[in-house]
């Protein structure tokens, strides 16, 4: 029980990860769906600044004349930085074609646009 | 080696990556399409330059930024390597080449020098996927390339293209998503990034639960950006609505561009390291391989729009490739491979026939073709050669892969002998729908109505597309490069197995 509490993080990121799939997947609103998609990636953010800690860690910056000290990891969250920036990217891209498809249709939701290109 | 061409592989992703910013401030007319078409020139020359030097047996490796492997990022070249920059710098020149009049038409002057700075920030990605040899830095690369070719075939005219580019923005960033979720996982376990290193420190942890997630997480996100069925929803309308030109550049690349990063993690990373990992890859890929090529064969044969009748084709070689592969032997591996190259040759020239038709006949809908062989014969005849070449008959580059795909199939005892049979099934289902764009072409009268206005499409793309339909018909008869790379690739993707 205590094992399962203990990684309380990764239930976390397993949860959102799957909020984030249900509003994908399951939402006809497009703007929806893209926030699904941002939670989605953002469950990821949270397992890689998960990894990054080392139990009685601290910030990894080095200075002359200081005590040897235990480091936690920085790389996980260099990486996610460029990740967060490539979520954004994609967050910005999709809005972008959703102000053009409402342009276009006049609508945003999936059933609706599929109901005029029926037509 | 000596220093310059030490710095070929990263020069492949800093050609375009630097003249996209460059071509955006291009304004007067013309210029923009001639920078990214001397950009596209570049990158395919160092692309040349680069098989030729892996031809004579040297392997590039590059430390960007002087920071060496593990602990750098790591570019590296082999052969596999050179099959692929070969197909995404030639498709990309080609379609560029091809497309200036058809682009000229889909996207308005002003917006051009941005179209044309995300077509090369497109090649740039993809380009950067297949030299990367970090898993990390394979992600980023694979996200430049989503995203400018997000915009690449949102970009045209049609507006059902937006719903089609939004449906591939969803479901590419979550295979992304999916790998990067994997790529997280193998780092936690392992502790590096670089795959040749994950590949040495991977056996020690391989029997945990996290690798095996991270397996298929990977697998299936890198499937899903590769169209493998049944993940491959997000491709036909988004082919179908695409201004011409960009889909003959991504219908000849970006999906394999993924199905190189597919082989090359799972072969390198887990195969042999995981255990049972070789039978579970198979046995997942194989039966859905054999579903690609009847049931996608099948929708083309009933399709009605010609661009969507040729992007299920696509999904149902996308098929053949996965089967090769699946088989796990050499013969197999280097089929699947030669297929890559072989069918973006073939889909490269359908697509660019269907440009040349695109030019006056706007809904390429089958019916809007009847009688187009008389008005056009070029391009029908182009249409032809290269539906043999998709169809497989001798003397053409499809022919060469479908041969080895069934020899290779025929060396596993019985089982062989009904993927010989779904195969030859499949071509023939093709034969099928390539005739019934023919039949329309061909025998059908044209409406008594007037004329229709179809005449023969500009000198330039009609010139591209045979070259690409001989193309074709040189590696049907000379399939000496492509094979001997690929068997090169397949040997070294499989020097890890027992």
């Amino acid at each position: 029980m205590m094992d399962l509490l203990g990684l309380y993080n990764y239930w976390v990121f397993a949860i959102l990860l799957m909020i984030g799939f249900y509003a994908v997947t399951a939402k006809q609103n497009l703007i929806k769906k893209l926030i699904g998609l941002s939670i989605f990636q953002s469950a990821v953010f949270l397992l890689y600044i998960t990894i990054g800690p080392v139990e009685g860690g601290t910030a990894p910056i080095f200075h002359e004349g200081a005590a040897r000290q235990v480091y936690s990891n920085p790389l996980p969250s260099v990486l996610i930085l460029t990740a967060i920036v490539v979520g954004i990217s994609t967050l910005a891209l999709g809005l972008a074609i959703i102000v053009r498809i409402k342009e276009a249709y006049g609508s945003v939701e999936e059933n609706e646009i599929r109901e005029i290109d029926r037509q | 080696m000596n220093a310059e061409a030490y710095h070929l592989a990263v020069l492949q992703v800093v050609v375009p990556l630097l003249s996209a910013p460059f071509v955006i401030l291009l304004r007067p007319r013309g210029l923009a399409w001639a920078a990214a078409t001397a950009a596209s020139a570049m990158a395919f020359i160092v692309a040349a330059f680069l098989t030729a030097g892996v031809l004579s047996g040297v392997e590039y490796r590059y430390a960007v930024g002087g920071w060496a492997a593990p602990y750098g990022i790591e570019l590296r070249v082999d052969a596999l390597t050179c099959l692929i920059l070969l197909v995404v710098t030639g498709a990309s020149l080609l379609a560029l080449l091809a497309g200036r009049r058809s682009l000229d038409a889909d996207i308005e002057e002003d917006r051009q020098p941005l179209f044309y700075g995300a077509w090369l920030l497109a090649l740039a990605g993809l380009a950067g996927i297949v030299v990367s040899a970090d898993a990390f830095n394979i992600f980023v690369f694979m996200e430049v390339s989503s995203l400018a070719s997000y915009i690449l075939i949102g970009g045209g005219p049609d507006r059902r293209a937006l719903p089609a580019t939004f449906k591939y923005l969803v479901m590419g960033t979550i295979g992304a998503t999916f790998y990067l979720v994997g790529v997280g996982l193998i780092y936690m376990m392992t502790g590096t990034l670089n795959l040749d290193d994950i590949a040495q420190r991977i056996p020690e942890v391989a029997d945990q639960r996290p690798i095996l997630a991270a397996a298929g997480f990977i697998i299936v996100g890198l499937a899903l950006k590769a169209a493998v069925f049944p993940l491959h929803a997000w491709l036909p309308n988004a082919y179908t609505f695409a201004p011409h030109a960009v889909t003959v550049f991504l219908a000849a690349c970006a999906t394999k561009v993924q199905v190189y990063v597919l082989l090359r993690f799972d072969f390198l990373v887990f195969q042999n390291n995981v255990p049972g990992h070789e039978l579970q890859f198979s046995h997942f890929l194989m039966p859905l391989a054999l579903l690609a090529i009847l049931l996608a064969s099948g929708v083309a044969m009933m399709e009605r729009n010609l661009k969507r009748l040729l992007a299920y084709s696509s999904i149902a070689q996308i098929g053949y490739i996965m089967l090769g592969v699946s088989l796990l032997s050499a013969a197999g591996l280097s089929a699947g491979i030669v297929h890559i190259f072989n069918h973006a040759l073939a889909k490269g020239a359908l697509f660019l026939s269907v440009a040349c038709l695109g030019m006056h006949c706007q809904g390429l809908k089958l019916s809007d073709l009847a009688g187009a062989a008389k008005s056009m014969p070029w391009t029908m005849a182009a249409f032809v050669l290269a539906g043999l070449s998709l169809i497989g008959i001798p003397g053409t580059a499809g022919f060469i892969s479908k041969w080895l795909l069934i020899s290779a199939a025929l060396a596993e005892g019985s089982l062989g002998i009904a993927l010989v049979a779904v195969v030859l099934i499949g071509s023939l289902m093709a034969v099928v729908y390539i005739w019934r764009v023919v039949e329309a072409a061909y025998f059908h009268s044209p409406p008594a109505g007037g004329p229709q206005g179809l005449r023969e499409a500009p000198p330039m793309l009609l010139a591209a597309t045979w070259v690409a339909v001989l193309a074709n018909v040189y590696f049907g008869l000379i399939p000496g490069l492509p094979i001997e790379l690929s068997e090169a690739a397949a040997s070294s993707l499989l020097l890890h197995l027992p």
